[in-house]
């Protein structure tokens, strides 16, 4: 049984006809071809597939995507702004906080919240906020430098991408 | 021509960083196809047991069903070593553990797949289980395999080095210790997964999550009895490896052939609780070091034992057995050496290599024996361990050649930085410090099919536009196999990273590479990239030095420019010499290629321990432990690791600080364990919790500071002098851990992961006046084959074993076109 419903996804409306069974991270990658948000467990076990619902970390494996009617979702699609990467972005790249890859847009995404809501987070913060967000490459260490980095940084608008 | 480096040893973005940051790396399961058919795989309920009736009739009648497959249509057996093609891509006679595919269903969406998998009926009768080493050494019937030594054994190996019982027997002390290392798996967050297809042409494609993207080719090639030069196989960048990938798996060789018959792409993702069962991690050993041990610390000599609990299949098994014993002899001086290991096959899922492997359970061994034989001769461990480091430029007694050894400055390092002459012994009951060491492999010096062809190979196309496009067939697996790639062209012909393109991982597109595996990418790779690049560096120098007059021996390559040392205003930019080079010579291409140096080791056993080069590592682990509820935090790790050239440092600390946390999985908390169901369920032995909330791994909070400093000394042997850094830094962790858990409460845990429970145990042991120790009690008695005699090189030795026959055809065996068939043991 499809249902219909509308979200908004990276600030571009979506009209959506999709399973009911369908979680979030399904209709994201599948219907949308979103594939940026990734998935390692499919049961809310590693934080691969978080994205913002509303402003706030959601593992998009444990939403039926019907319940996202009428919401704002922001996936790692959406986090560059007029062509220009996020500062956690640029700072991931540049530090080393992305070794495969995979966890890192669930990783960027709970960072995000975490910038918007506290700007300048402690390192004890940063990894209370990370924690339910797995990575088997990196140790964590640069990803929490990252994330540190980015905070110093500050607002998106000023930060132009490198040439590399 | 020689100049400044501009590109190496700069802490530098890596050249895919973007990709990764904005999702746009594209994994297995990213790509959807027009017509894509999914496959689920009906996989095993119970450990061991006959095949009696599979009945697919149910599935095939689900609407939406396009193909069930069964075992009768994969007749022919494959694996990942020569002597252990023992898998079949669907089960045919029997099942060996719970997991093991049986059957796989293709259908319209994966839903319809799982729906109709479930529908297939099978009848199996049971055979005996064998859930551990001992049952399987107790019980040679019925045979998991037909093949292997005897019984349940599936391999086992003697050899002697010297005459290292009288070497034992004369020594001032004797130590003999028996350990345990308990299983663990890979764990990487991206689930395998494949996408096969039938290209326009009517070949096959397969896109896959592969660390070996050549052994999955040539796996696929016997597997469906097909020529090679019609099998395409794509390695995806890996979510993670750590060599759970390296395998040609099940899932692989079944799309493979649905999209054959189909005519359609076939995508299978496996859920997270087939990863544990696809599994080839770390095998769990139970080993007996008896070391002999001079009054001052030096040893005379060792005897050492392994017992490895191989699973149901052979895997890298053979190899994996032998690295239990390899890699002593490189970290430390021991002049008389015995190695005696024994794999058997037990009713789980397959072991295979982990990050180390083979070496990590030995290590942990014989570093939590030196911190015993330090205590008891009343020496520091660190001073002991300096005593005995393995001399540069030598062979060891077991013929592996040691280039340079930084192992002595990793010491020194670590002891200066953490305050060990402080802390060591002097810190207050539940806090303790423990230090250790490791060597590793700078890639493997044979090849997996032995053959003379080179390991890795890299073609250059030097276009027009002043852009250089790269192949290889490397595989990126997050470790930055695409940056040193690119790094190494741009170092060379003097050109922004950014300017050159990294094909990498296609057997359509790029010359061969042997894999992302036994840490040998940055050094095979890196040095087969440099001659390409130095060959298209010549052949544009002759252009530019013929049509500017200028000597070729004056010539710069830097800035993307060529241009004159001596003048450096007169010159032309890299893409100008380009062209002026493709007018005078036709289109640019070049080649590299690199073969390891051959190996001293000509005894049977001696094909595994070669390596261009090893790396060492050195660290010192603090941490707290509550006596009361025998809970270990990890406040601060310190390590050194000998790398020789850190190319890219940001990506080397990312190697050495994933391993430290590898690491302290393995210590504290990471099991791949299993249970039996209770009797009146069934009995099976299943995994205790196949699934990644049970199977408890480090997190943010979990993680230590670390303080991770680089020995660098170039390396003749290593790209711009690079040793490996993805495999040895994890090695020294888990002794530390132990050697600090130690110190910090007087308890030895002589077995990992060093949980609360068994630290507890132990000091209620201590309590009650028995030995402060949990562990092995006893290695069991083995019969062991005939030892094979190999003198060391100071007594006169050759490499060879002065029992053996003669050897020699083994080496031409395969010409490296078609993988040895059949099964030899």
């Amino acid at each position: 049984m499809k249902s219909r419903f509308t979200c908004t996804v990276n600030n571009e409306a979506a009209d959506l006809l999709a399973d009911g069974y369908k979680t979030l991270l399904e209709v994201l990658r599948e219907d949308l071809q979103l594939t940026g948000t990734k998935h390692g467990c499919e049961l809310g076990e590693c934080g691969a597939c978080a994205v913002l619902v509303d402003g706030q970390p959601v593992l998009s494996c444990l939403l039926l995507a019907a319940e996202c009617d009428g919401r704002h979702i922001i996936t790692v699609e959406g986090l560059t702004n007029d062509g220009r990467l996020h500062p956690l972005q640029e700072c991931f790249a540049d530090l080393g906080a992305a070794q495969c890859g995979y966890c890192t847009p669930g990783i960027l995404i709970t960072a995000k919240a975490l910038l918007d809501a506290e700007p300048n987070p402690s390192r004890e913060r940063i990894c209370e906020a990370l924690s339910g967000n797995l990575c088997r490459c990196t140790g964590y260490l640069q990803i929490v430098e990252a994330v540190e980095a980015a905070a110093r940084v500050g607002t998106p608008a000023v930060t132009p991408e490198p040439r590399r | 021509m020689t100049q400044a480096r501009r590109i190496v040893g700069q802490p530098r973005r890596r050249v895919d960083g973007r990709a990764k940051v904005t999702g746009q790396t594209r994994f297995a399961d990213d790509i959807m196809l027009p017509r894509m058919l999914h496959c689920r795989l009906l996989r095993s309920t119970v450990p061991h047991a006959r095949i009696i009736r599979i009945d697919t009739s149910k599935a095939a009648a689900v609407d939406g069903v396009h193909l069930v497959l069964t075992g009768e249509m994969f007749p022919i057996p494959y694996g990942i070593l020569p002597v252990s093609h023992d898998e079949h891509a669907l089960c045919r006679d029997k099942v060996r553990f719970v997991g093991d595919p049986v059957a796989a269903v293709v259908a319209r969406d994966e839903v319809t797949a799982e729906q109709a998998v479930n529908l297939i009926e099978v009848e199996y009768e049971a055979l005996r289980t064998y859930a551990t080493p001992a049952e399987s050494l107790a019980y040679p019937e019925p045979r998991i395999h037909d093949y292997g030594d005897h019984g349940n054994v599936h391999k086992a190996v003697a050899l002697q080095f010297g005459d290292v019982d009288a070497a034992i027997d004369g020594a001032d002390h004797v130590f003999d210790d028996v350990f345990f290392f308990e299983g663990s798996t890979h764990l990487p967050l991206e689930q395998h997964a494949s996408v096969a297809l039938k290209d326009p042409d009517g070949k096959l494609v397969l896109y896959s999550s592969t660390q070996t993207p050549h052994y999955l080719h040539r796996a696929l090639a016997k597997a469906l009895a097909m020529p090679a030069a019609h099998i395409r196989v794509i390695a995806t960048p890996n979510g993670g490896g750590f060599g759970g990938k390296s395998d040609p798996f099940n899932h692989e060789v079944v799309v493979a052939k649905a999209a054959l018959i189909l005519d359609r792409p076939v995508k299978i993702c496996l859920n997270r609780e087939e990863v544990f069962y696809c599994h080839r991690g770390r095998h769990p050993v139970l080993m007996r070091f008896r070391t002999g041990v001079t009054n001052d610390g030096k040893i005379t000599g060792l005897d050492l034992q392994t017992l490895l609990d191989g699973g149901a299949y052979g895997s890298y098994g053979v190899a994996s057995t032998f690295y239990t014993g390899a890699l002593q002899t490189v970290t430390y001086d021991i002049p008389r050496y015995r190695f005696r290991g024994c794999r058997v096959f037990t009713n789980k899922p397959p072991c295979g290599p982990k990050r180390g492997h083979g070496t990590p359970q030995s290590r942990f061994g014989q570093e939590v024996q030196l911190d015993k034989i330090a205590e008891r001769l009343n020496m520091d461990p660190a001073a002991l361990r300096l005593g005995i480091v393995a001399p540069p430029d030598t062979l060891t007694a077991n013929y592996l050649r040691i280039g340079t050894i930084g192992l002595a400055d990793c010491i020194r390092k670590v002891v200066d930085r953490s305050g060990w002459n402080e802390k060591f012994r002097k810190l207050p009951l539940g806090r303790g410090l423990g230090l250790a060491c490791s060597a590793y492999l700078s890639g493997a010096g044979m090849p997996i099919n032995w053959n003379d062809l080179p390991h890795s190979g890299v073609q250059l196309k030097l276009d027009r536009s002043g852009g250089v496009t790269a192949f290889c067939g490397a595989t990126e697996i997050g470790q930055g196999s695409d940056d040193v790639l690119v790094a190494m062209v741009a170092e060379v012909l003097g050109i922004e990273p950014f300017d050159v393109r990294a094909v990498t991982g296609d057997t359509d597109l790029t010359p061969v590479d042997l894999g992302s595996y036994s840490s040998r990418v940055t050094l095979m790779m890196g040095n087969a990239a440099i001659q390409a690049a130095e060959r298209a560096r010549d052949i544009l120098a002759a252009a530019v030095s013929a049509k500017m007059d200028i000597p070729v021996g004056r010539l710069v390559f830097a800035d993307s420019r060529v241009f004159d040392s001596q003048n450096p205003a007169s010159g032309v930019t890299f893409q100008e010499a380009v062209c002026i080079a493709e007018a005078r010579v036709g289109t640019i291409g070049t080649t590299g290629s690199y073969t390891p140096p051959k190996s001293a080791a000509l005894f049977k056993g001696g094909g595994v321990g070669p390596s261009p080069t090893y790396s060492y590592t050195a660290a010192v682990v603090e941490v707290e432990v509550d006596p009361e509820n025998g809970w270990v935090t990890v406040p601060r790790v310190w390590i050194a690791h000998d790398i020789g050239c850190a190319l890219n440092p940001t990506l080397v600390r990312g190697q050495v600080e994933g391993s430290v946390y590898m690491g302290l999985g393995e210590a504290l908390m990471e099991e791949q364990a299993f249970r039996r169901l209770p009797a009146k369920l069934s009995n099976a032995l299943v995994h205790k919790f196949p699934s990644m909330l049970e199977y408890k791994s480090p997190t943010s909070l979990d993680m230590p500071e670390i303080f991770t400093d680089l020995i660098e000394h170039p390396d003749p042997n290593g790209p711009f002098g690079a040793k490996e850094v993805g495999q040895g830094p994890l090695l020294p962790i888990m002794p530390a851990v132990a050697n600090a858990v130690y110190d910090a409460v007087g308890v030895r845990v002589d077995q990992v992961p060093i949980t609360p429970e068994k630290i507890l145990r132990a000091l209620q042991a201590k309590a009650d006046g028995k030995p402060a120790r949990s562990g092995p009690a006893s290695f069991p008695d083995i019969a062991w084959p005939e030892t094979l005699h190999v003198r060391p090189p100071w007594e006169g030795g050759d490499g060879r074993a002065s029992n053996e026959p003669e050897r020699g055809t083994r080496r031409k065996a395969d010409a490296g076109v078609e993988a040895t068939a059949g099964v030899r043991s």
